[in-house]
């Protein structure tokens, strides 16, 4: 591996992992936002203990995020100073306004939230808590804004070889960027979903399965208590609350990225046709989708491709909104590619030892076909299985089968998968180019780079090299610690996120509301909130 | 002159004071988990005091670095990339470091704690280093061709200088933590970490001194001169209130202190953002680094409202949690309640059975 691939290596790597705790945060922090509400509002016990637990899980995974968004923003400048040259007068920006409008929002409240439950009013507390929410969506726009003018810029004018901003508002409103932002936003509601939906299925399991809940002759559940701190009948219904909004979430948001997902699509078949006929695998001009392609998809031209499934119409529909109009396939856009930017790259010192070498329109199909496929199917198949949950536990009893449980818990990763495949799919559809030519943009100017010129000239193959590996195995670790704290945790129930519990029930009736009162220990203390 | 590129430097040059002036205590007292506290209770009194704050202190260095690359695009590709290795170890340090604070409670054992207080440690010790060589080689020169790119090995941007940063930093996190601590916590700890202070503050700003003064030499102007002047006099003030037993106003010169260092280095290096130790033609200054006028002019407009409201409610958290720590506070740390113990099972005919709750 040459350089450039050891820092495409390192980038996505670095990007997919970063992306596993992204979505969790974004998802989990609105649910649990929604769900303070609801118990701001209401005052039901069920509703504090649902924060509080769910809380917990969040903020496990939230710091992971923080931890690896660090590297996020440093690799640009470390690995990739070329790129960070070219497209710093208006990329950087977005990037620094992350930082500036909702780095600092999202860390400070979330901070509030963590350690205020006593030192701040509930309400104070409660909107420190949608103030850091939203922060993390406002995040999620910013960095969106900078990944969508790589896959489509707009706003700039070149000037001495390197594009400047000159219309901020259409950089910030970037069509790419107006879908999908909520694209991803859905796309994080569906992993929280999943994740709330997995885990109540398997403490409702579990409750059965120790005994506590048993169904009575009407078919219906009654909910029991034992001994133990938490498992009460309150319990019962945290766990059901969870399941059914984790379902309905999974639900919203699948039918969310359905119907981004197709503005988005109809976008980049004209943005990145390229991408798009690679995502088909379709080499020749038509109509047809193919459910089922075969033969060397990895090859460089088309022909060893078969479609052995293909329904006609679909991939008109898919682009253009009807069923007839021809959508160009790999083989015709190549020669428009060639023709517009060039057959080889420039023999420019920059390219390193590939100047001169022939460029590569055609990304890497069985990513670009396959990775589609998997984001679709697994987005398509949580949201199946959310509906079929609701349907299997609309009488408030999960069955009794450990498959089914196991499956519910395993259903966490599919809208993860989903996710990863999306990203996967879009950032390397795009190769050549680290920054995509605007198809729209006329004359010898036109904005794009290729990925082969981003690349740090200054920087060793070596220094590459050991980032990749240092990374890649702190990453393992901590994804094996946090995995094993979550476990944990979702295992410990509520009464792990809420030690207190402990204590109500050795003073008396465990319905009394005040037992899950907001106050997290009896000491009386309010210097410290239930973290370190 | 140009004005909207001095402005983004002065700015820059702001966000790393507030930077250094904010997680500088929060690294120290990272390092003084290992250090300075003396069992497991002073160690969370320790980590309390700057729980709820040192993820929004870290934000200071992501907008600083985001504020770089919008601003001075070349001043971020040749910087970061010339320092590939150190800001790798920076990077591996703060992660390490973030999921330390967040996991080290979660698992009672005495070992597991152990390890997570190393990280702790160890990270605030290493980013803090390389944050500070990093600024110190920013504002002393690196090997720079004429495209920005590193001249030599992974290695070459190495020189005395970056020892001097990287220690001017550490050595001045510790003391500010110092100072921090015996502002924020009462009890044993608040006095102890008051004696520490006065006894190491005129030795940790050496370190800084060394870094001040070399860059006077390089490129000082009469003004930068006279901040390392106040440099002195917020030191000998900070050093003289401590032994007063002024906590408070003790913090507060020390953070005058570093103030005026950030201001006599960024001062003294600027119009150059990076000089060249190839050849001075290569230097990236302020006019052939920075970002368009329109670029920068958006980003003005940003942050003339953004800043002033981070540090407000910035200040509103710390005034929330204003209430000194101590030992006192720090409840037994609270058994883990299992719902579900792996081993245990019930009997599936009763349903309100009881079982005795297993620890881990």
């Amino acid at each position: 591996m040459d350089a450039l691939e050891i820092a495409r290596w390192q980038f996505g790597i670095t990007t997919v992992y970063h992306f596993m705790m992204v979505p969790l945060t974004i998802g989990l922090g609105l649910v649990v936002a929604i769900i303070q509400t609801i118990w701001y509002r209401t005052g039901k016990p069920e509703y504090l203990r649902m924060t509080k637990f769910w809380g917990k899980l969040f903020l496990i995974n939230f710091i992971m995020g923080v931890a690896t968004g660090i590297v996020q923003e440093f690799q640009f400048g470390m690995a990739w100073s070329e790129y960070s040259r070219f497209v710093g007068d208006v990329f950087g920006a977005p990037l620094a306004l992350e930082a500036l409008l909702a780095f600092f929002v999202e860390s400070t409240f979330l901070g509030l939230w963590i350690f205020g439950w006593k030192q701040l009013k509930r309400g104070v507390h409660l909107a420190c808590l949608w103030i850091a929410v939203i922060g993390s969506v406002f995040s999620a726009y910013f960095i969106i804004v900078a990944n969508s003018w790589m896959q489509h810029p707009v706003g700039v004018d070149m000037v001495d070889g390197r594009p400047v901003m000159t219309d901020a508002w259409a950089v910030f409103t970037n069509n790419t960027a107006l879908v999908a932002v909520p694209h991803t936003l859905f796309g994080a509601l569906a992993v929280a979903g999943a994740f709330l939906l997995g885990i109540a299925w398997y403490h409702l399991w579990r409750r059965r399965h120790d005994g506590i809940d048993v169904v009575g002759k009407d078919g219906k559940l009654v909910p029991g208590e034992a001994a133990i701190p938490g498992r009460d009948k309150t319990d019962y219904t945290v766990w059901m609350r969870s399941l059914r909004i984790g379902a309905v979430v999974a639900m919203i948001s699948f039918a969310g990225t359905a119907i981004t997902g197709d503005l988005q699509g109809k976008l980049m078949f004209e943005q990145q046709p390229m991408k798009m006929a690679a995502a088909e695998a379709a080499c020749h001009d038509g109509t047809g989708f193919s459910v089922l392609s075969v033969g060397n998809l990895g090859a460089t031209n088309c022909d060893d491709i078969v479609a052995v499934i293909e329904v006609p119409g679909i991939l008109s529909f898919l682009a253009k909104g009807d069923f007839t109009t021809e959508v160009k396939g790999v083989n015709s856009l190549l020669g428009e590619y060639k023709e517009k930017y060039g057959t080889h790259l420039p023999d420019n010192p920059l390219y390193g030892e590939r100047a001169g070498q022939e460029i590569q329109y055609v990304p890497v199909m069985e990513v670009t076909y396959w990775g589609f496929r998997m984001m679709i199917g697994f987005g398509g198949i949580a949201a199946f299985a959310a509906l079929l949950a609701l349907w299997v536990t609309r009488k408030g009893v999960v069955p009794e089968s450990k498959w089914l449980m196991r499956l519910a818990v395993f259903g966490i990763l599919a809208p993860f998968g989903a996710n990863a495949a999306g990203w996967i799919f879009t950032e390397m559809g795009r190769q050549p180019f680290v920054v995509a030519p605007n198809p729209d943009m006329n004359g010898i100017d036109q904005v794009f780079m290729f990925t082969a010129a981003a690349v740090s000239p200054g920087v060793s193959a070596g220094e590459l090299m050991t980032s990749l590996v240092v990374l890649t195995a702190i990453y393992a670790v901590l994804l094996v610690v946090e995995v094993k704290l979550l476990v944990k945790y979702i295992r410990g129930g509520v009464a792990s996120a809420m030690p207190e519990l402990a204590h109500a029930q050795d003073s008396k009736d465990p319905h009394d509301k005040n037992d899950d009162g907001a106050g997290p220990d009896k000491s009386g203390d309010d210097v410290l909130a239930f973290a370190y | 002159m140009e004005l909207l590129p001095t402005i983004w430097f002065v700015a820059i040059a702001v966000l790393w004071t507030g930077y250094l002036f904010l997680e500088g205590f929060d690294l120290g007292v990272g390092m003084l988990m290992k250090l300075f506290a003396r069992n497991n209770t002073d160690r969370r009194v320790l980590l309390n005091t700057i729980g709820p704050v040192w993820d929004g202190n870290e934000v200071w260095l992501l907008t600083a670095a985001g504020a770089t690359f919008a601003a001075f695009p070349l001043w971020y590709a040749s910087l970061f990339s010339t320092l590939y290795l150190p800001l790798l170890a920076v990077l591996a340090a703060l992660i390490f470091r973030a999921v330390a604070f967040e996991y080290r409670g979660k698992v009672d054992s005495e070992r597991w704690r152990n390890r997570w207080d190393w990280a702790i440690a160890i990270g605030s010790f290493v980013a803090a280093f390389g944050i500070g060589a990093a600024l110190a080689l920013t504002t002393t020169g690196l090997p720079l061709n004429e495209n920005g790119d590193r001249v030599g090995g992974p290695m070459a941007w190495f020189s005395g200088h970056a020892l001097l940063g990287g220690f001017g930093v550490v050595a001045f996190a510790l003391v500010h933590a110092l100072a921090f601590l015996a502002l924020k916590t009462d009890g044993d700890v608040r006095y102890r970490a008051r004696r520490w202070f006065v006894r190491l503050v005129p030795f940790a700003v050496l370190p800084m001194f060394g870094w001040m003064v070399a860059v006077q030499f390089l490129s000082g102007k009469p003004w930068t001169w006279a901040l390392v002047a106040a440099a002195v006099i917020a030191v000998v003030l900070a050093w003289r209130l401590a032994r007063a037993g002024s906590e408070g106003r003790a913090f507060g010169a020390l953070g005058a202190f570093i103030v005026c260092a950030t201001a006599s280095i960024f001062g003294a290096a600027f119009p150059v953002v990076i000089p060249s130790t190839i050849d001075p033609a290569f230097n990236l200054t302020i006019s052939n680094a920075s970002s368009s006028d329109y670029t920068l002019g958006l980003m003005s407009i940003v942050a003339a409202v953004g800043l002033p409201l981070v540090i407000a409610y910035q200040s509103w958290t710390y005034w929330v949690f204003r209430r000194r720590v101590s030992a006192a506070h720090i409840p037994e740390a609270h058994g883990f309640l299992p719902a579900i113990a792996a081993k245990v099972m019930v009997s599936k005919d009763s349903p309100s059975s009881t079982r005795s709750q297993t620890g881990d």
